[in-house]
């Protein structure tokens, strides 16, 4: 998408993060007129929201609003995209940024029409990280139905290369490059926006809540994947033991978030996404019993109407009190929860079919922290900007979508006032 | 400028295994007279480009390229601003979805091309509207919200006048003693920085600040607002480019918390009184004026209850830690209880949560309060406690009622307006919150649907708060801080940097003639033929966004700068007049005029299905990807917004012969989801009158069918398509086919 030769920009803006954050802040500076280098790791713009089945509380598709978002990068020449890159390394000062970004080869060039003759003929499967390896795709494959760019890509990493290229000679339009290697691409830019998101907390970490020790026992964010019409099961919500409907399902509220010994802080999203993924299960099968086991419910603001319609829907139960323990019944696979009800004082021992786990947020700057003058708390959040470098979403605080897309758009004026001040006005 | 047209027919990806393309081409040049028409296997590669560039430099000006849907390649088949392109999707709706070498398939790829044609002949690329801007901004309200906003505003080289109808700045911030902890570890109490705050707001050359100050009001549109100011008696008067409302929020009445034993016990106080007795020094009884051994904060005070507010105001269970931490610092010996429903602290709020539990002294309790009553110079709370599971009561010096906001602009009580029904009885009606009448008095727009934004059900403004929390209905005009949603502020300041970043993009969107969210690409505004006007209203009163002022005879008078290019009032025009460059009614009636439809006897039914551009059309195109097959007898049209569509649209088709009429749309209500807010719903209230009239005209009312759809369902697009095509097989060719 981009020219390399011309990635020298005093006035331009470096958003790292294609996510809702990163997204938006590339778009709005774009908007007012500066130019903006989009670097994105994986193949595809959207992140994390990209993935989920609907957002909180309009129950909506993700998709609707990424539509208009993709359009306005379709239509503004101001903004260059770079999926599959890395920034790996940034020096300088506000106002001239070094930054060296490393192009990881999609073996795909921007000839791909998408028309997938190449997944056709391919013969590798991979698990489907997409669908968080629930099931499989090509090594040639295109990451989601609406991914942006519309290309396809091969996973490098299971591609047999050269002596298969099945893929070479289907391809109708030489847009498969199987000698394709990373790239170094190095640009100058005035300032930086950092948006590199969240992960989910590791939930195989919860060793009492049988994550990966028991099939049935998914996080919330396997869920969405569950749920979703393009998803790995078509969007039916079924245990991934035998690939039955459940008929009772529990969600475990802070799998992870406010324990000291995982993370102390609350993950801020997921007592609402919790709430809302009752209303996938129910939507489908209204009869299904759904509780809710949690500490404190914090629908905050505006969201506390979204509780009050699922704390009315039938069959769903809030139960406070805090998941100690979940144990596999061998024969049946069914899940026997245990935690005490705070609110009616009492032991609960209860089964259910399947399991969700709420795992928190960690922020991706834990492990990947940029250069620069950035101040970070405890917990790898990003505490304090520096000059030069804003960072937004969820590498700040734990947010949801929409104070995400705040948070980006602060983000691009906070990198505008930088390339002013130096009176390098774009 | 004379049209040369370029036809382009791209055999790639499955269409020339599909469709016969010399036959196709046929209909440009035969049908259509069109000279150059070519084709190519591979359109979007760097030869197929270099085909229409070569065409394009040679005189070329208006391209229709037949190949992938519009949403592919656009980089690729973009070709500056002077050339108008055509796309027409033969891949993704026709050689994906239908069967190769098939008569019907055929058929379908042949009325694509025409209504591509079609619409090529009479749309010209827009002209942007070009007008002296104006890039100052105007900030109203100077609490925190406000002077971030001008501040940031400022920093990025703007002229900003801040307007606050107090004598000094500072809003609510400056009655605090502290603010919670915004920086790690997140433990302690800080200040709150107002007053270097102010004082650097102050110094800023680029910002001129009205205190004391009321706006009588704000006449024009984005990059040309004249506003009327009034301060100390005086009159002044700004050229503002766009509009930060900031005018935050009020604390409920607390008048209305009696219950809780308000007004009745002079002990029991709110979370604002407390913190400006804080603020002030010690913290007494108000009964006796001795200081305060003993405090009870009851979470919740009239929130999360829907006989007050119903909604939870984000930031009390933050405050009313804070205010414990005051009581313990004046006396640490001091008993301090706090009693909630859900301890809302997120993120990292949570540390200063654990700090406070860890205060002693300080005792929370998740639990409801049962009574409240006074005895002994003490006021007693009995409170249920869920962890014990049993009632408990305790006797304080002072009851602190955690007590909500209210947004500025909802207003005390819902206004009413006169009306003469048609049988001439006056009859008084509530205002709905989402009218322009609706909100408190603060901006005074002069605009023909009322001076204020638009908001939901409790006096927030309305926009599509998850996506783009910043539009509201009216453009330019963005809000932040508690005016907009229950927030702290931290979270104010983040939000009015926003805000300020949308206010700049406003004007020089504008200035560049180019809209504002959601089209941003979009030089085409609407232009009125006003001779045939019959000054019915449809378009002042229909446009979401409030764009038509209107004459006192009625005659609208349009504002392009707050236009978002809809297309609404396009739709809602009986007299045809309003058009777009690009998209008009007589385009799109050019469009259903070319479709062939075959005779009755041949039992090949026409459909024309107009679809919202940013979510069905795109699901559409994902059934393609996935090779869904569906009908070949339907005709898909794009639309801006479901909308814009015109009646005549309707009527068009019918009286031609097609014998159904499908609108797909986005889900419209509560939780709407169309871009335009009132397009969908808008389209649905028009066709069910349409649907009256057919039945009038011995028309079968099932000829016309509206649906909503989400992006994501592109399953079930296909699926509406057929059950369509069944119910009108099963009502019968359109009588209107033999005339």
């Amino acid at each position: 998408m981009g020219n390399v030769e011309s990635i020298n920009s005093p006035n331009g803006i470096l958003v790292i993060g294609g996510g809702m954050s990163g997204l938006t802040a590339a778009i709005e500076a774009a908007e007012v007129g500066y130019g903006v280098f989009l670097v994105e790791e994986s193949p595809y713009l959207g992140g994390r929201v990209a993935r989920a089945n609907k957002y909180f509380p309009k129950l909506c598709a993700p998709y609707c609003g990424l539509e208009i978002n993709f359009r306005r990068i379709k239509t503004n020449p101001k903004i260059k995209v770079f999926t599959l890159a890395q920034v790996e390394n940034i020096t300088g000062k506000e106002g001239d940024y070094d930054v060296t970004v490393k192009l990881n080869p999609r073996l795909v060039n921007d000839n791909c029409t998408a028309c997938g003759k190449c997944a056709e003929v391919c013969l590798v499967e991979r698990p489907n990280d997409y669908n968080f390896g629930l099931d499989k795709t090509k090594a040639a494959y295109l990451t989601n139905l609406m991914a942006f760019p519309l290309k396809y890509v091969i996973d490098t990493k299971v591609c047999l290369g050269a002596e298969c290229a099945k893929c070479v000679s289907a391809c109708q339009y030489q847009a498969i490059d199987l000698g394709m290697s990373a790239e170094s691409l190095h640009m100058k830019v005035g300032s930086i926006v950092l948006a590199t998101g969240w992960k989910p907390y590791d939930a195989t970490r919860l060793d009492n809540l049988g994550y990966g020790k028991y099939p049935n026992v998914i996080t919330n964010v396997i869920m969405e994947r569950l749920a979703a019409a393009d998803g790995p099961t078509q969007g039916k919500i079924v245990r991934p033991s035998d690939g039955k409907e459940v008929k009772s399902i529990a969600f475990v509220q802070c799998a992870g978030s406010r324990d000291q010994n995982h993370l102390p802080y609350c993950s801020g999203v997921c007592c609402m996404g919790s709430l809302k993924q009752c209303t996938y299960v129910k939507d489908q099968s209204p009869e299904t019993k759904v509780s809710i086991f949690y500490i404190d419910v914090r629908a905050l603001g505006l969201l506390e109407d979204f509780l009050q319609r699922v704390q009315g829907i039938e069959g769903v139960t809030l139960v406070r009190g805090k998941v100690a323990k979940i144990e596999e019944d061998p024969a049946t696979k069914n899940l026997i929860l245990q935690a005490e009800d705070t609110a009616a004082g009492e032991k609960i021992k209860e089964s259910f079919e399947m399991v969700v786990l709420a795992t928190g947020m960690v922020p991706n700057t834990v492990e990947a922290k940029i250069p620069g003058n950035l101040v970070y708390d405890n917990y790898g959040f990003v505490a304090a900007d520096a000059a030069g470098v804003y960072a937004a979403g969820c590498v700040r605080r734990p947010t949801d979508v929409s104070t995400s897309v705040q948070d980006g758009t602060r983000a691009a004026l906070k990198a505008i006032q930088s390339i002013v001040r130096r009176g390098a006005n774009g | 400028m004379a049209k040369k047209l370029g036809v382009y027919i791209c055999g790639g990806c499955g269409i020339s295994d599909a469709l016969d393309v010399d036959k196709l081409c046929g209909v440009a040049t035969k049908e259509f007279k069109v000279e150059n028409c070519k084709s190519h296997p591979f359109l979007c590669g760097e030869e197929g480009a270099k085909l229409i560039a070569q065409d394009i430099q040679e005189g070329t000006n208006t391209a229709v390229i037949a190949a992938c849907s519009p949403r592919a390649k656009m980089d690729v088949f973009n070709y500056g601003p002077s050339v108008y392109v055509e796309r027409v999707s033969l891949r993704e709706q026709v050689a994906w979805v239908h069967p190769p070498k098939d008569e019907d398939t055929q058929m379908l790829a042949e009325d694509y091309l025409r209504m591509g044609l079609a619409r090529a002949q009479k749309a010209e690329p827009p002209e942007p509207f070009s007008e002296t801007i104006d890039k100052t901004i105007l900030v109203v309200g100077g609490g925190i919200a406000g002077m971030t906003s001008a501040l940031e505003a400022a920093k990025a080289g703007y002229n900003v006048c801040l307007v606050e109808k107090e004598p000094s700045l500072g809003g609510w911030i400056a009655k605090l003693r502290k603010q919670y902890p915004k920086h790690p570890p997140y433990r302690e109490l800080e200040d709150t920085g107002i007053d270097a705050c102010i004082k650097e707001l102050e110094g800023n050359s680029k910002i001129k600040v009205f205190t004391g100050a009321e706006i009588e009001k704000i006449e024009g549109a984005p990059g040309m607002y004249n506003v009327s100011l009034r301060q100390k008696g005086a009159a002044t008067s700004l050229k503002i480019g766009s509009i930060v409302q900031a005018t935050g929020f009020k604390p409920y009445d607390p008048g209305k918390l009696e219950y809780l034993g308000y007004g009745k016990y002079k002990d029991v106080i709110t979370n604002v009184q407390m913190e400006e007795m804080a603020q002030k020094g010690k913290i007494t009884r108000p009964s006796d004026g001795q200081e305060v051994s003993s405090v009870a904060f009851i979470q919740c005070a009239g929130q999360r209850d829907p006989a007050h507010l119903a909604y939870c105001s984000a930031f009390c269970c933050m405050t009313s830690l804070k205010q414990a931490l005051y009581v313990t610092g004046q006396n640490p010996d001091a008993q301090v209880y706090i009693f909630y429903k859900d301890m809302r602290t997120p993120g990292q709020y949570e540390d200063f949560y654990k700090r406070v539990q860890e205060e002693p002294g300080v005792f929370l309790a998740k639990g409801d309060v049962k009574g409240i009553s006074e005895e002994g110079g003490k006021v007693t709370v009995e409170v249920y406690d869920v962890l014990l599971g049993e009632n408990i009561a305790v006797n304080v010096d002072l009851v602190v009622l955690a007590a909500g906001i209210v947004s500025n602009s909802m207003p005390e009580v819902a206004p009413k307006v006169e009306a003469v029904t048609p049988d001439g009885e006056k009859k008084v009606t509530e205002i709905v919150s989402d009218s322009g009448r609706y909100a408190t008095p603060a901006l005074h727009l002069q605009y023909r649907q009322g001076p204020e934004i638009p908001t939901l059900k409790y006096g927030f403004p309305d926009s599509h708060f998850i996506c783009f929390p910043y539009e509201t209905r009216r453009t330019g005009i963005y809000a932040a801080g508690c005016v907009r949603q229950p927030e702290d502020i931290a979270a104010s300041m983040d939000d009015a940097a926003g805000a300020a970043l949308k206010a700049i993009q406003c004007v020089e969107q504008t200035a560049r003639g180019q809209a504002v969210h959601p089209r941003t690409w979009d030089k085409s505004y609407p232009s009125l033929f006003m001779q045939r006007c019959t000054q019915c209203k449809r378009c002042t009163e229909e446009c979401p966004f409030g764009m038509y002022n209107e004459d006192d005879k009625f005659n609208p008078l349009p504002n392009p700068t707050r236009c978002r290019r809809c297309g609404i009032c396009m739709g809602s025009c009986p007299e045809r007049i309003i058009s777009f460059k690009d998209y008009s009614v007589d385009i799109i009636s050019s469009m259903l005029k070319v479709i062939q439809v075959p005779e009755p006897d041949e039992e090949k039914p026409r459909v024309v299905a107009f679809l919202c551009e940013n979510d069905a059309y795109p699901a559409l195109d994902m059934a393609g990807i996935n090779r869904i097959t569906y009908n070949p007898f339907i005709r898909v049209i794009p639309v801006r917004c479901l909308g814009s569509v015109n009646i005549v649209w309707i009527a068009d088709s019918l009286s031609k012969g097609i014998d159904g009429i499908l609108m797909i749309g986005c889900k419209h209500g509560d939780d709407y989801q169309c871009h335009f807010v009132k397009g969908s719903e808008l389209a649905s209230t028009r066709m069910g009158k349409v649907q009256e009239t057919l039945q009038r005209l011995v028309l079968e009312s099932e000829r016309i069918r509206v649906e909503e759809i989400s992006i994501s369902e592109f399953k079930k697009i296909p699926q509406i398509f057929d059950e369509f095509m069944e119910k009108i097989k099963s009502v019968g060719p359109n009588p209107y086919k033999e005339m």
